[in-house]
Formats: structure tokens, sequence, C-alpha cells
């Protein structure tokens, strides 16, 4: 179960040539999003949008495919996609949202629909959570430090960056550099540290790089509402699948990396507990299976 | 459909098929329940509480009618002595210079079998804790506390107001013992001194924060924003209501019931 409960598990990329170009792996996320709008199956979506800072991504409601398109690739820190929510019903007025959140923000909106203590018509209104794997996060002044100070390289210039094979990968215009990721450790900030979800457990679907060969992206099938886009995108031909278990490193990796994050989270979690710190999540003698999410 | 399974399917409550009961055993055991006996106290609040109640449109007339009996309430039920009650929610937090309140307080301990800080003002003392007296019509009513300093409460509801979806799920758990659903509620009972500084403190200082932006969503009032991938606090605008720290998936963590939920 360090994978979350899932309907289904494929390896699979967007058949849309330009999302191809743009998107990070497989584009499953722009793609779906696209598809979604386009069928009107939601409003819009929450995604981290560029600004006139490079790398630095602001939470912003995409309500066209071309703003899904300026927002495609992934950016290695902070946009607070849900704080952008309330914003997205209450001023854009949409009926149904969608978003891309990492672990963490999922946690936030599924702990909102579930206890909106506050929040008033918000809850029934997420009608597609695209979940994306995550071992960590970094604050963008991690991020420029051990891009322009380890790797040299002006932040300015960076046109990808990723993360795969034990190593920060650095793509500018004319040469691909890498970080070592155990160089990277310590600047990852310090909340990821407890963090017990590798793969977006509480999406209606996730993805991520890992499991599948470059260009494609590996895909869960989660929940109801994300079983239904999902199959719907994939008859429209928007995306194409292939069978996890003819893809190369496939689950195998992805199990062994959750584990990893899950077992590291526990000790640091029963270390905190034994100093007497705040945790909101259970001690590995109080729960029946040591790394579940809880 | 029965009322309960139309209720439970709006918010999206259905129980999961096929446990031991059937479903519909369940809900005519539920509706066979008598109905509890609710009161609503109001102290010192401004009514936002029970007005977000009554947003509730598309179920309050079966709520009212049918699954719950309102026996007291100062502008629901024509009534001078408070009756014995099942639920007591009470409104607004406690004015210590005041009497009746205070007599009123202690009298529904009395008479209710549960108290419930029902909204912040009750739960926390939200915004009458800036209060420092020399007001009309009473200037020496200065000191304003959250129920909880005065009374046992069993339960708190915190919001400002709360939403009409937790009141309406909180309603429905209580009619069907679910306690699994309101233990997070029985330990907000004893979360009575709220701030948005709660986030500096109690998540961002104890090295818990992740950047996802819950606590500036769920501020009712605008006071959070987020810079740098953490909560900043405008306190000029902030009402001490608790949400922020509430709802940041930080401060508790209730999984068993968001995969139930989520029917994972």
């Amino acid at each position: 179960m360090v994978l979350g409960t899932y309907k289904e598990v494929v390896a699979a990329r967007s058949t849309d040539k330009q999302i191809q170009k743009i998107a990070q792996d497989g584009g499953i996320v722009s793609g779906l999003f696209c598809y979604a709008l386009d069928e009107k199956l939601i409003d819009g979506a929450v995604v981290a949008g560029p600004t006139d800072v490079m790398w630095k991504p602001e939470p912003m409601v995409a309500m066209s495919s071309d703003e899904i398109l300026a927002a495609a690739g992934t950016k290695y820190t902070f946009s607070p996609n849900v704080w952008m929510l309330k914003k997205a019903v209450r001023q854009y007025g949409l009926e149904k949202v969608g978003t891309v959140a990492i672990p963490c923000q999922s946690m936030g909106i599924r702990k909102m629909q579930s206890y909106p203590f506050g929040v008033r018509f918000l809850a029934d209104k997420i009608a597609l959570m695209l979940g994306i794997f995550c071992m960590e996060n970094f604050p963008y002044e991690s991020l420029r430090t051990f891009i322009s100070e380890k790797a040299g390289v002006d932040f300015d210039l960076v046109e990808k960056m990723d993360i795969g094979k034990g190593k920060f990968w650095i793509q500018t215009a004319d040469q691909l550099l890498s970080i070592p990721l155990k160089e990277t450790h310590g600047y990852e900030q310090n909340g990821c540290k407890i963090c017990l979800d590798y793969v977006a457990e509480l999406a209606d679907v996730s993805t991520g790089s890992v499991g599948t060969p470059d260009g494609w992206s590996t895909v869960f099938v989660r929940t109801d509402a994300g079983e239904t886009i999902f199959k719907q995108a994939v008859e429209a031909g928007v995306i194409e699948t292939k069978p996890m278990d003819d893809v190369k490193p496939g689950l195998g990796l992805l199990e062994k990396l959750a584990t990893d994050k899950k077992t590291k989270a526990m000790k640091v979690i029963d270390e905190r507990k034994a100093m007497g710190l705040p945790v909101p999540f259970k001690g590995s003698a109080e729960k029946e299976d040591p790394l579940a999410n809880v | 459909m029965s009322i309960l399974a139309r209720i439970k399917s709006f918010f999206g409550m259905e129980a999961k098929p096929d446990k031991n009961a059937s479903q519909e055993e369940v809900e005519k055991v539920a509706e066979e329940k008598a109905k509890p006996r609710i009161g609503y106290i109001h102290l010192s609040g401004c009514t936002g509480d029970g007005m977000s109640l009554t947003e509730n449109y598309d179920i309050l007339a079966p709520l009212l009618t049918e699954m719950v009996d309102i026996v007291y309430g100062q502008t629901l039920v024509d009534l001078w002595e408070m009756p014995e009650m099942d639920i007591a929610l009470v409104e607004g937090s406690c004015c210590l210079q005041d009497e009746h309140s205070l007599h009123e307080l202690k009298e529904v301990r009395e008479k209710a079998g549960l108290v419930v800080a029902f909204g912040s003002c009750a739960a926390t003392g939200c915004f009458t804790r800036y209060s420092r007296g020399g007001q009309q019509a009473q200037p020496n009513h200065e000191s304003f506390v959250p129920i909880a300093d005065l009374v046992k409460v069993d339960l708190a509801i915190p919001g400002c107001p709360p939403s009409p979806e937790i009141i309406a799920k909180t309603v429905v758990a209580a009619i069907n013992g679910d306690m699994d659903y309101l233990q997070p509620m029985m330990d907000l009972a004893g979360y009575t001194e709220a701030c948005g500084c709660d986030l500096q403190s109690k998540v961002v200082n104890q090295a818990l924060c992740i950047g996802c932006g819950t606590c500036a969503m769920a501020c009712q009032t605008r006071a959070l924003s987020m810079t740098n991938g953490r909560p900043e606090l405008n306190s000029d605008r902030c009402v001490k209501c608790g949400i922020c720290y509430v709802q940041c998936p930080r401060s508790w963590w209730p999984a068993e019931r968001i995969n139930q939920d989520l029917g994972l």
C-alpha cells in the first residue's frame, strides 16, 4: 500500500505534439486539463503559473488551454495553489474547479472537504484534482542557491529542471548540467521531512515521471471522478496508454522510492514525538501499517 | 429516498454499502430514533452562526420539521423556562459583566446533555477578544470569554461563521451517533486561545509548514496571504477565529475519514 489505493496504474502520455514538446514528462496534467476544459468537465483550473521572476511561480486560475500550456512544466518551489481555490470560486465564479496539487496540498484540500469548518460552498466544487509525485520541495532561495552556486548557471538561463536517476538536472539552451541529489539535501524545506505521501495518494488521478521512460508518465487512477475523466480522455485519443508491465523501470522503482520516503519520515515522526514536538501523524507504535499516511 | 439519505447524499456522506446491516436498515434505525431536542442560546455574537445554519436551504425544512425538535431559543420558541435539552448550541462569547449571560450559560450546562460552542465567538472568543468596553449601551461590558472558560464544553464548531456544510454534517453525525466524525470537534473544545499568529508559533516555528496555502484559503477575513511559501498575517484584519489553524493539514489529520469520504 505504499502507493496508496488505486483502481488502475498505467504508463501514459499526451498525444498532442505541442504538449509533448513543452511538458515535464508525459504531459498528463496539461493534457487532462485541456481536455476537461474543452469538454466543459471543469470551468477552469488552478495551476502554478509563470510570473515576472523566472522559476518563481504563483497560483493562477487558467480558463483556457493556452493558459494551461503557459503553466506547463515542473517548478521545484512553492506555489500555494490551495490559496487560489477560493478565488476561483468566489471571484471567477467557477462551479467546477480543477486543480493540480502536490501531496501536501491535496491533504489540505481533502481535509477541507471532509471538515469544511470555515470554508463555505467550496468543498463540492473541486471537480478534478490531479496530484503529482513529490519527494520534497525547495524554498525559492534554496533553488537559486544550488543552481547558481553549485551548478554555476545563471538562474535566468535555465530552461528546464528535472529530478531523476539520483540527480537534479538543469537544462539551458546549450548545455545539460546535473547536481547529485546528495548535494541538494539540506536545501529542502523542513516540513517535507514528516510527509508520508510520495505519490499523491488522495488525488483523483496522480502522475509523475518515476516508473516510466522519458516522455511518458506513470498514472494512478484513484477515485470514481478521476476514473471517469481519465477514461474519457483515453477514449477521445487525447491520452495514450501502455500497461505498466511493458515499461521500464516500472512500478518496482516507485515502490522503492515511496517506501524510502515513508520510512525516513516515520523515523523523523518518532524522533519528534520523543522530543515532545507536535506532529499531526501517528507514531510507529500507534498504527497497524507503519507506512500508512495516517 | 428517506430524508436522512437525501441529506447524506447531498453532502456526499453516503454510508458505504454492504457492511453488516443494509443501508435501508441503518436509515430505518436512524429514523426511528427519537428526534434530538435542540436549544439555541444566543450570547455575545452577531447572529451570523445562526444565519449560516439557515443557509442549508435544501435541507432546512426537513431538518427542522422531521429530524430535530427545536425546544428553546430566544427568537425561535415562545418559552421562558429553559427545558431539558439533548443538545444546546451556544452562539457568542460570554460577557463577564453580564449577570444574565453568566446565569444562562450555567443553566445551559445543567439542562443540556451536550453543550456545543457554536461558532468562533463561543469557541475562541473570536473578535470579541478585542473588546475593551466603553461602548453603548453598556459601557462596563468589556470582558468577553469563550464559553469553555466558564463551563465544560463538549464540542466546538469554530468558524466565523461555521460553513453551512459543517453544520449539516455535524447534525447528521450527531443524529447517527457517528462519534468518529465528531472527535475533532471534541478535541477543538480545548482550543480557546486562537489567533492567526498560531500559524507562526504552532506550524512554522515547529518545522511543520509546507506552504500549501490552505490557511490563506480558509481565512474568512482575508487576513492571510502567502509570501515566499509561508503564511503572512495582517493582524489588523485577524478576528482570532482560529479557522486558519483548524484547517491546516499539519494541525490535525483525519486520515480515516478522508479515505472513507473518497471511497479509498
